[in-house]
């Protein structure tokens, strides 16, 4: 009675059957034929395909204008992002982190002779210009704080989901692994992309309100008009947002690994924080293009003129790896593992 | 994804076209371990049908509605199964978004499914509410549902769409007997509809309550499935005398044609057959028996599941 051949087996909906033929049990060919349909077009006429023998298959309704792949996937996206944009704990990590640009440049507003560090120096440029308010604000955020609201979203993705059992509902609806995971990695680099911009948005409105505006003097000494700073900003939000997005790779990754969300995340905090120590420890020079925090901080390669690109894309290829490997350890460990949550 | 097949020629086994809904073969979980949590399982489950999944806690029933909803990867064997979005599924109780509310925690789950239209999502969900009586609660949060509210969300996610199969996992879990009677008559409703159900219980009275068939299974094997008539292994219902005329109620219920009489004291007993019982209270009257007491015994699937596996089980009220 046991059988022990290996079998072949389609993981993911929608997905073609792997093994070649469409070997399959003919008693229920129609159905299965009416639903890959559905979630992939016309498929029905491929060569070598059962295609809809047997009782007619049940109409599903695909001319509906909401059940097409794309749209399908921004449906459940969407829903994502509004579990994630209206949860208390994720808008207080926002606000925590919006507020201490504000804090930052009341503080250099009421004491920023005291401190004030040379000409030249970044205090002296915010009290100069208050664009420069991002980048102190940025400077100050992203090595830790930033990456800490990453993680708590992005760690507990999957990992929250298989606590609290609703993952297993999610996975029978059926959501498919392989779209829930892509799911829950753009619903995290958009909130990556919330939380840079957020920093941003705050420390410009805050810095344009404390103090001077006006063309800004870059590093090099060149001045450039406020509106091609502003332009610039948008390159450091977009490379901090990816630089953090690498994070959320790892994030999730880890998340994949537990039950608990709260395991995830702190490996993950921890992670951060152990990188950053190695990073200034002189004698492990040679690992540092490795470790990710490193290339966190090059945002500043805007203020030089011309932008210097090259600091900017080698950080982009470091953050593309950091994709592309986790991602694959993510959607690797997630198609295969078993939910017994 | 629903379809598993083995990599060699196709299973000599196959089910005859559209009947069944669910369908195993040599299905087999071996958890890291070592653990065989089912054992070569073969099922047939037709459609149509009321399907009893009964068994012990931990006997494997849990594993196997999670390979057949593809949460779990079989070690061997194979399945097949409607396609998932035309199941709906009850798993291992209630699992929400306790800050949502019962609405919201429904139109979660609908936008997982990508067969789902977006446009019917609001009339659907409100549909299912309506279905389970939560219509009132439906913008009460999901913290604040009682167990029983909360079994009935569940049981209103797995009827969203149309459905050619539900899947229900220990439906009447946890809920009071109110509850366990709505739950029910509810999955009668559905089935009355067309849909097939496949209910796991460990509670022997709601099988034979709700199901046509029903399969037992014990550590991870299944001992037997089939109508819950032939479960009961063709034993017929017993008629029951109490007299202390012993031996002359044994002689007039033979005399009447009934077989397999069994005389024992002061209780005689044989198979009814096609016989009225107030007709043979009738005739042992007017042969001069006195009957302190008489009954009909109808075989319980409890007597053939503790038949087949000898353990302890949960009987309920």
């Amino acid at each position: 009675m046991s059988k022990v051949e290996p079998e072949v087996r389609d993981v993911e909906a929608g997905e073609p059957p792997r093994g070649g033929g469409p070997r399959r049990i003919p008693g229920l060919v129609p159905v299965a034929e009416s639903r890959l349909t559905a979630e992939v077009g016309p498929r029905a006429d491929l060569p070598g395909r059962i295609a809809l023998q047997g009782p007619p298959a049940l109409p599903v309704p695909t001319q509906d204008g909401g059940t097409g792949p794309v749209s399908a996937f921004l449906r459940m996206l969407g829903s994502e992002l509004s579990l994630t944009f209206r949860r208390p704990r994720n808008l207080a990590m926002l606000a925590v982190l919006a507020v201490v640009p504000v804090i930052l440049g009341v503080v250099l507003r009421l004491m920023g002779d005291d401190l004030a560090d040379g000409p030249g120096g970044l205090i002296q440029q915010v009290t100069g210009n208050g664009f420069f308010l991002s980048f102190i604000s940025l400077s100050a955020l992203v090595p830790l704080l930033m990456p800490v609201a990453v993680a708590v979203v992005a760690a507990d993705s999957v990992a929250g989901e298989a606590s609290a059992g609703t993952l297993r509902y999610l996975l029978a609806a059926p959501a498919g692994r392989t779209r829930l995971l892509a799911v829950k990695y753009v619903n995290a680099v958009l909130f990556c992309l919330a939380v840079a911009s957020a920093v941003s948005l705050a420390a410009l409105v805050t810095g344009l309100i404390l103090f001077p505006a006006g063309p800004v003097t870059l590093l090099s000494g060149v001045a450039i008009p406020l509106g091609d700073a502003l332009l610039r900003m948008l390159i450091v939000i977009g490379y901090v947002t990816a630089g953090m997005a690498a994070l959320a790779a790892v994030a999730l990754a880890l998340s994949t690994l537990t039950e608990a969300p709260i395991g995830a995340i702190a490996a993950t905090v921890v992670l951060v924080i152990s990188t950053q120590v190695l990073r200034v420890i002189p004698q492990l020079d040679v690992v540092q293009p490795y470790l990710l925090p490193n290339w966190w901080g090059d945002f500043d390669a805007v203020l030089r003129d011309p932008i210097a690109f090259d600091d900017l894309s080698s950080g982009l290829l470091a953050f593309g790896a950091y994709i592309l490997l986790f991602g694959s350890l993510a959607w690797a460990r997630f198609t295969s593992k078993d939910i017994t949550s | 994804m629903s379809v598993t097949l083995e990599a060699g020629a196709p299973s000599g086994a196959s089910p005859p076209a559209g009947d069944d809904a669910i369908v195993t073969e040599g299905l087999t979980k071996r958890f890291k371990g070592g653990q065989v949590a089912v054992d070569a399982l073969d099922l047939a489950v037709p459609r149509g049908s009321v399907y009893g999944f009964l068994g012990p806690n931990g006997s494997g029933k849990t594993t196997t509605i999670r390979m057949l909803l593809g949460l779990v990867t079989p070690t061997s064997g194979s399945y097949s199964v409607v396609p998932l979005p035309r199941v709906g599924a009850l798993v291992e109780g209630p699992a929400f978004y306790p800050y949502l509310s019962g609405e919201a925690n429904l139109m979660r789950y609908d936008a997982a499914d990508p067969t789902a239209p977006r446009r019917t999502a609001r009339t659907r969900v409100a549909a299912a509410l309506d279905r389970v009586g939560l219509s009132a609660a439906a913008a009460k949060r999901y913290r604040h549902y009682s167990l029983g509210m909360r079994q009935r969300l569940a049981i209103a996610a797995a009827l969203l769409g149309p459905r050619e199969l539900l899947i229900l996992d220990e439906p009447t879990n946890g809920l009071d007997p109110q509850g366990t009677r709505e739950v029910r008559s509810l999955v009668k409703e559905i089935a009355a509809d067309g849909t097939t159900v496949f209910v796991s219980s460990h509670l022997l009275g709601e099988v034979e309550h709700m199901c046509t068939h029903a399969a037992i299974m014990r550590a991870g094997r299944l001992v037997a499935q089939g109508t819950i008539a032939s479960l009961n292994g063709g034993r017929a219902p017993r008629v029951r005398v109490e007299t202390p005329d012993g031996a002359d109620a044994a002689r007039v219920l033979r005399g009447l044609g009934l077989s397999a009489v069994a005389h024992d004291g002061h209780e005689v007993s044989a198979d009814l057959g096609g016989h009225a019982t107030e007709r043979l209270n009738a005739s042992l009257v007017e042969a001069g028996v006195a009957v302190r007491g008489l009954s009909v015994v109808r075989p319980s699937l409890e007597e053939v599941f503790v038949g087949l596996t000898g353990e302890g089980f949960d009987v309920e009220g």
